[in-house]
């Protein structure tokens, strides 16, 4: 066999490895940009793009004259020696230019010249094209020169307590803003505030995951019921939930508000719950009943033979069987749920949850983008991890047929 | 069919059936009929919507509301770019999710490459407007572009383009939206039936000297149809319905509305009119279900 064939092989598919790899690309640049963007500080998000953290960073100005002449003594971040930290912008500020730099140069160290054996300039106008770039840099060192590149979660915890201050919330609590205190503590019970996403995580808990429980309970037990037992008017309802699969539920939105005002039900989890399983249902049912209903016949017609009534076969042989089609249906419906807005905006306007609070947090002159940034990716972190630990499933749950609405 | 020992008791079914189709009922049927009820009433339910007709002016009597969901001017711009979403942005997804599974099928990293393109599937549509509103982001204060677009199209020596806020681009700025979201289902519902397709006839076909053009189009395509059919009508559904997109990212402004934003704004402030887009929404999607009805019956007549 001719050793470069597979060489060959590959070199005929080069096309479609760069179509592949482009689309892929182009698939993940959106999503990256957001999560690149969420780690970076609020100046940094407002004037570069986010793609600059992979470009090569232009040396700060005055860097290369410190790291000669200073950094062997001083360290790289100015804080070797302790009595002349160089990070402490209350040292820096009495050094502004370059000749007030000679001028302490000038002055002896414990005895001996400040630079050791480096000549200094001998004129403040010689001094300014090498001084000058270091009082620059001294400058950058102490924080208030231009932004020092770095990463932070600081975005991830504005968006957990609900943040928007101009400056950040533990920036802003350090130095005790009143305006902060008004409204936040400063210690975690901040992570329960009403218009943070820690709190509307916790909302979208208590809100999918017993909408999902409910569906699977009532689905299966329907489901045995439409593949195995008799019943009057058993196939034109079943025909029907194709039909109420696709129901828009914009169709239920008002009549069902007024039902829960009447009841007094308004905002409650109660009421979410039930109308999540509403529109849940007929998918459910129609995926599960299919599933069972491809199981062998004689299995059910024996364990009947043996004496067992409906509720044995059910529990010890229906459900069992049927895991794979409702673990793929549960974990349908809780992504299902855990990323709806509309229902929840409408019926738990009091309890935000995650995509509610996002919008909440929507500045609509287009700025605060590092909050928002945060606030999206708590609200993706749960999916995200249910999606890529059982994508089979996920898969298998939508080719059972068409898509709920 | 059921084997005949399982018919044994008249009500125990009902015990395992009636708990969903008592919910089915409160949540599906008994509102989808006050929904209709509603719709002839006016902005707070209190008189019949005829009551709302000005003398002088058209008047569709009972049926006043519809006069609005039919012919006011945001109406019929919301109709437009639903009618425009399916007819672009449906096809325009679909090609996208083929075109993807024909390719990852002949690459080793298939399933990385799935995932990947399936992963805005798994993420809520208010996340993905807002990853998409940074894409788009424009900076007018003479600053550096930061939505990745406009520093593009800055970078190549262009003029920024407003993405959301131009009437000309911004429906298909949203549409990309959806090709984005929805190109992983398709892809993945579309991979699954190609391959179903036997490798047997696909080879034969070029054992005969067929080309690759024609072995899509004669014989891959049409095993596919019927997935195509399925992936189409489910879009369709979806599109019909676009709130979430639409809503974060321009909340229908500048020439973006849709119908479902447009039901959703008038929620509280009128009944009537909001009943009434949820009746159109409805009768739009009739037509769907029947099909998706129909389809069903003539697969449980082949088992």
């Amino acid at each position: 066999m001719n050793p470069l064939s597979g060489l060959n092989g590959f070199f005929r598919k080069l096309p479609v490895h760069l179509a592949v790899i482009a689309m892929c690309i182009l698939w993940l640049i959106p999503t990256v940009g957001l999560f690149v963007t969420s780690f970076r500080t609020r100046e940094a998000v407002r004037t570069t793009g986010w793609w600059t953290v992979f470009l090569p960073q232009p040396q700060a100005v005055g860097q290369p004259e410190y790291t000669q002449y200073c950094a062997s003594c001083h360290g790289a971040n100015g804080t070797s020696i302790s009595s002349a930290n160089l990070s402490d912008p209350a040292v820096v500020n009495q050094y502004p230019s370059a000749a007030s730099l000679l001028n302490m140069l000038k002055q002896p160290v414990n005895g001996a010249p400040h630079m050791g054996t480096i000549s200094l300039p001998a004129t403040p106008k010689d001094a300014l094209n090498t001084l000058s770039p270091v009082a620059t840099y001294l400058q950058t060192l102490s924080g208030q020169g231009q932004e020092v590149s770095g990463f932070s979660l600081n975005n991830y915890v504005d968006a957990l307590v609900g943040y928007k201050g101009t400056q950040d919330y533990l920036t802003d609590c350090a130095e005790k803003v009143p305006s902060t205190l008004a409204v936040f503590t400063c210690t975690s019970s901040d992570l329960l505030n009403p218009a943070g996403m820690g709190l509307a995580f916790i909302n979208t808990v208590l809100v999918a995951v017993p909408s999902t429980i409910l569906v699977i309970l009532l689905a299966a037990l329907a489901a045995y019921a439409f593949a195995w037992l008799d019943f009057k008017g058993r196939q034109w309802m079943f025909a029907l939930l194709i039909g109420l699969q696709i129901v828009p539920l914009q169709m239920a939105l008002v009549p069902i508000a007024q039902l829960y005002t009447a009841l007094n039900m308004q905002s409650s989890f109660l009421g979410i719950w039930l109308f999540h399983t509403g529109f849940g249902l007929p998918y459910a049912i129609y995926l599960i009943r299919n599933f069972m209903g491809s199981l062998p016949r004689e299995m059910f017609e024996s364990a009947y033979l043996d004496g067992a009534n409906h509720w044995a076969v059910f529990r010890r042989l229906a459900l069992p069987l049927a895991m794979p089609s409702i673990a793929s249906l549960g974990i349908f419906q809780f992504i299902w749920v855990w990323n709806d807005f509309l229902v929840a905006k409408i019926f738990l306007s009091t309890h935000p949850v995650l995509t509610v609070q996002i919008t909440n947090l929507i500045d609509p002159r287009g700025g605060n983008w590092q909050v928002l940034t945060g606030a999206a990716f708590l609200s993706f972190i749960v999916p995200m991890i249910v999606f890529f630990a059982f994508q089979r499933y996920f898969v298998r749950g939508m080719l059972a047929g068409s898509v709920k609405g | 069919m059921i084997p005949k020992v399982m018919k044994q008791g008249r009500l125990a079914p009902w015990l395992y059936v009636l708990p969903a189709l008592v919910i089915m009922t409160v949540f599906i049927v008994y509102p989808t009929i006050g929904t209709f009820r509603l719709s002839l009433l006016d902005a707070t339910s209190t008189h019949s919507a005829a009551d709302t007709c000005v003398a002088g002016q058209p008047c569709w009597g009972a049926f006043e509301n519809y006069r609005y969901a039919l012919t006011n001017s945001d109406m019929l711009l919301a109709l437009r770019n639903n009618a425009l979403w399916l007819l672009l942005m449906v096809p325009g997804t679909i090609a996208g999710g083929l075109f993807f599974a024909l390719l990852a099928d002949r690459v080793p990293y298939e399933s990385v490459a799935k995932a990947i393109i399936f992963m805005p599937t798994a993420i809520s549509f208010i996340g993905a407007g807002v990853i998409w509103r940074f894409v788009y982001d424009i900076e007018t204060g003479g600053g550096a572009q930061i939505g990745v677009l406009n520093a593009i199209i800055v970078g190549l020596g262009g003029q920024p383009v407003t993405w959301l806020s131009d009437p000309s681009v911004n429906n298909f700025s949203l549409m990309v939206v959806g090709v984005w979201l929805w190109a992983g289902f398709c892809m993945t519902i579309l991979s699954a039936a190609i391959k179903n397709v036997s490798a047997e006839m696909l080879e034969a076909a070029r054992v005969d000297g067929a080309n690759e053009w024609q072995v899509f189009v004669r014989i891959l395509f049409p095993s596919i149809a019927s997935s195509i059919i399925v992936v189409t009508t489910t879009l369709a559904i979806i599109i019909l319905k676009i709130f979430d997109v639409v809503f974060v990212m321009t909340d229908g402004n500048y020439g973006t509305e849709v119908i479902a934003n447009r039901m959703f704004k008038l929620i509280v402030t009128n009944v009537g009119q909001s009943t009434a887009i949820a009746v159109v929404l409805i009768a739009l999607t009739i037509p769907i279900m029947i099909f998706n009805i129909r389809r069903f019956r003539s697969e449980e007549a082949a088992r």
